[in-house]
């Protein structure tokens, strides 16, 4: 399969910094080294238009090794292009740089990825929960948080 | 009567009284204020009537949806995407339905495509009928916010007559649609829209042309469009500030490309562009639901695939094959068999651009490297954008400005918190 | 009234037949309470469009006495509970409850408030009266408006029939 234009162009500036690439189900996807989130995001702002940040989510492989996969949507508004990043984790390194200052609503998605999987963003400003309430243990999208495990701020411990 | 100075005035004060007190106030508003509709809570610095600084707090309704959704099977994950953006839970629906049929590589045949598209389009003009009438009334236009619930009860009429809910709808299923349309359906969908130009011709001279109302919305949470473009602003809001983006031109899904409509730009994207886009959106959805019932095929509503669309009623009761269909994709264990693999998939939803991204992935009891439940469901969550950007269009406004500015982001509570 | 009933106690009835009526303060009390009931809806979710809905002139809410909702606490006598508490809100729900004044009442509106509806999860409270009492159990998800209405008839009847402490 043909590389991506975008995939030439982050390899121009680091050559490592592509693991894979795939055109599965025709969503165009990119699988980098998770130092380099930042730039490859920088690049593609720059040099290929991808001025919106859609979506950033995180996926908990559990027990797959490495565990997490944290996943950039970007969208280019003058052709119409979606590319997806997607970067992989290891449980015990689960910090990647913030995105927050290249787009503003990385902020939030950064904090709900913190919030729900447990993931940190160095350099983030206000990195604390946003869905959940301070004192609420664990992170409840992981896959090894029971879906019905309760932290009641009132009533019933059950 | 002469006019009083104001060195006057600071002379008639007691001595020790100061001139005026300058000090910053903090402000809690919610999560639960009138202003507030829904459960979300603003904090913000005063200095006066000034808004300088705000923080705004959301998650109050965060009640696990894309946990839920993996502990259900395809079908039954649909409840939950009812209960996202519930003033309009057919688009939902349709769009996560979409999603994993884009997974399963099935396409509905034509009718079924039309029907998810006048679906789509009805829920809309409900959600976007909320929204306008809820702000208008918080601006104390309270006829206007009856007219509208009004209007919103004729489409909500009109789901109900196909599905039988009223919010929550579960008005689609992976691979097809619940149900074909019922009889003299069209007729009503026609009639609704005249309605509905009635009602948006009646707000319009009750609102546009309300001086009170236009002062009140025009200039206040002004928004640039290169900035709306980095914060991910979609949908309304988005092309208010004058970028004319929308999933249905941009990124064609069902049969928008076959219709003819247009997309409506604003140009300041501030309160009463807001206002205005959303009720000529109201307008092109009524000519898309005309022009569907004009275009409506026959033919089947459902993909023809066995291994996902369940058989018909009468094939389950009277025949063997079709009873083993049936328990085959109801069974525990058994189900829609999805390959492994991830998809996003956008539509546009009644706040922009909603996007499922689901992940299918086998777990320990899969046998075939399929799974008959979802790994990972997330919701691309369109409202999220425009309150995250919310303190940037109410700091440097009075507070009371608030109020029109937070009522025309449409801040829904089921998908902003999910 | 019956054993009362002497012949002078008979005459004045016979006499005033038509332009009084006699009753219980108790009683009268408890008509006055179930007409002019003002609600303070703490409207989080999805049951919140049938509660506006219900409130809006196709199913108008008005005809029963319940018309203003208040936003204060403190101006309100029945707490309509419209959508799910999760957790985090639990905090909110319950001062606002402590800061209603008496004669108080609570209306669990949908299955979410009611029992946590489809909600069995981390985030959400299985039921509000595991924080709050609650008088009456609206059904449905959300609850269409004619069940609501019938739900604020209950709620009237329950008033009416209930012993009120007036001083």
């Amino acid at each position: 399969m043909p590389k991506f234009p975008e995939h030439i162009a982050i390899e121009k500036v680091h050559p490592e910094a592509v693991l894979d690439w795939h055109e599965n189900f025709g969503d165009r996807t990119l699988i980098v080294e998770s130092k380099q989130v930042v730039e490859v995001a920088k690049i593609l702002r720059d040099q290929f238009g991808y001025k919106m940040l859609v979506d950033l989510t995180a996926v908990d492989y559990l027990p797959r090794r490495p565990r997490f996969e944290v996943v950039y949507h970007y969208l280019n508004l003058q052709t119409n292009t979606r590319i997806r990043i997607k970067t992989q984790l290891e449980e015990t390194s689960a910090h990647l740089p913030t995105l927050s200052d290249i787009y503003p609503i990385a902020d939030w998605y950064e904090r709900e990825v913190w919030d729900l999987f447990g993931i940190k963003f160095d350099g983030h400003p206000n990195l604390k929960r946003i869905m959940l309430y301070e004192g609420f243990e664990g992170h409840p999208l992981r896959k090894d948080y029971p879906k019905t495990k309760r932290q009641p701020l009132l009533g019933p411990q059950n | 009567m002469s006019t009083v100075s104001t060195s006057e005035i600071t002379a008639a004060l007691p001595p020790d009284e100061p001139e005026f007190q300058h000090q910053e106030m903090m402000l809690n508003i919610g999560p639960s204020h009138p202003a507030m509709h829904g459960i979300i809570h603003i904090k913000a610095k005063l200095e006066g009537e000034l808004v300088i600084e705000s923080e705004v707090d959301i998650g109050y309704l965060h009640r696990a949806f894309e946990k839920s959704c993996e502990e259900a099977t395809w079908n039954q994950a649909i409840i939950y995407t009812d209960r996202l953006n519930y003033v309009s839970a057919a688009i939902n629906n349709i769009g996560y339905c979409m999603a994993v049929e884009k997974l399963l590589g099935v396409t509905l045949p034509p009718r079924g495509q039309y029907i998810r598209t006048l679906m789509s389009e009805i829920s809309r003009i409900g959600d976007h009928l909320t929204c306008v009438g809820a702000s208008a009334m918080e601006l104390g236009g309270f006829t206007p916010f009856l007219y509208m619930i009004k209007g919103r009860e004729y489409c909500w009429e009109l789901i109900e007559n196909y599905c039988g809910g009223r919010v929550t709808t579960m008005a689609s299923r992976v691979g097809g649609m619940p149900h074909d349309l019922p009889e003299g359906f069209l007729d009503q969908c026609l009639w609704v829209v005249k309605e509905i130009r009635e009602i948006l011709r009646e707000c319009h001279v009750l609102l546009t042309k309300n001086r009170i109302f236009v002062e009140r919305m025009k200039g206040v949470g002004a928004m640039s469009g290169e900035r709306a473009i980095e914060w991910g602003w979609t949908g309304p809001c988005l092309r208010s500030c004058g970028v004319g983006y929308d999933v249905r031109k941009d990124f064609p899904y069902l049969v928008y490309n076959e219709l003819d409509w247009e997309v409506p730009v604003g140009t300041n994207g501030d309160n009463l562009d807001r206002y205005l886009v959303r009720m000529e959106e109201m307008e092109q959805s009524c000519r898309i639901i005309e022009q569907c019932v004009a275009k409506m095929p026959g033919g089947p509503i459902n993909c023809d695939n066995k291994r996902v669309m369940l058989p018909a009623k009468k094939d389950t009761y009277e025949n063997i094959e079709g009873l083993m269909n049936h328990f085959k994709l109801i069974m525990y264990g058994h189900g829609i068999r999805v390959p492994q693999g991830e998809v996003y998939f956008p539509v546009e939803g009644a706040n922009g651009e909603l996007g499922f991204y689901i992940v299918s992935h086998p777990d320990e009891h899969s046998k075939d490297g399929r799974n008959d439940r979802a790994w990972r469901v997330r919701c691309r969550p369109p409202c999220m954008n425009p309150v995250a950007g919310l303190p940037e269009i109410i700091n440097n406004y009075m507070i009371a400005d608030i109020v029109p500015t937070f009522g025309s982001v449409n801040m829904i509570g089921g998908e902003l918190d999910r | 009234m019956s054993n009362h009933a002497n012949g002078h106690h008979l005459d004045m009835t016979r006499s005033l037949s038509g332009s009084v009526v006699t009753t219980r303060f108790d009683k009268l009390l408890g008509w006055a309470r179930k007409y002019s009931l003002f609600q303070y809806p703490f409207v989080t979710a999805c049951c919140g469009m049938e509660y506006m809905a219900t409130a809006a002139s196709h199913y108008d809410l008005d005809r029963f006495g319940a018309a203003l909702p208040r936003f204060s606490p403190r101006q309100a006598d029945v707490l309509w509970v419209v959508g799910t508490i999760s957790h985090k809100i639990a905090p909110v729900l319950k001062t606002i409850y402590d800061q209603m004044a008496e004669p108080k009442w609570v209306v669990s509106f949908g299955a979410c408030a009611s029992c946590g509806g489809p909600y069995d999860n981390y985030a959400t409270v299985q039921g509000i009266d595991t924080i709050i009492p609650v008088d009456i159990y609206i059904a449905g998800c959300p609850p269409r408006p004619e069940a609501v209405l019938d739900g604020l008839l209950k709620l009237q009847e329950l008033i009416q029939n209930q012993k009120h402490e007036w001083r």
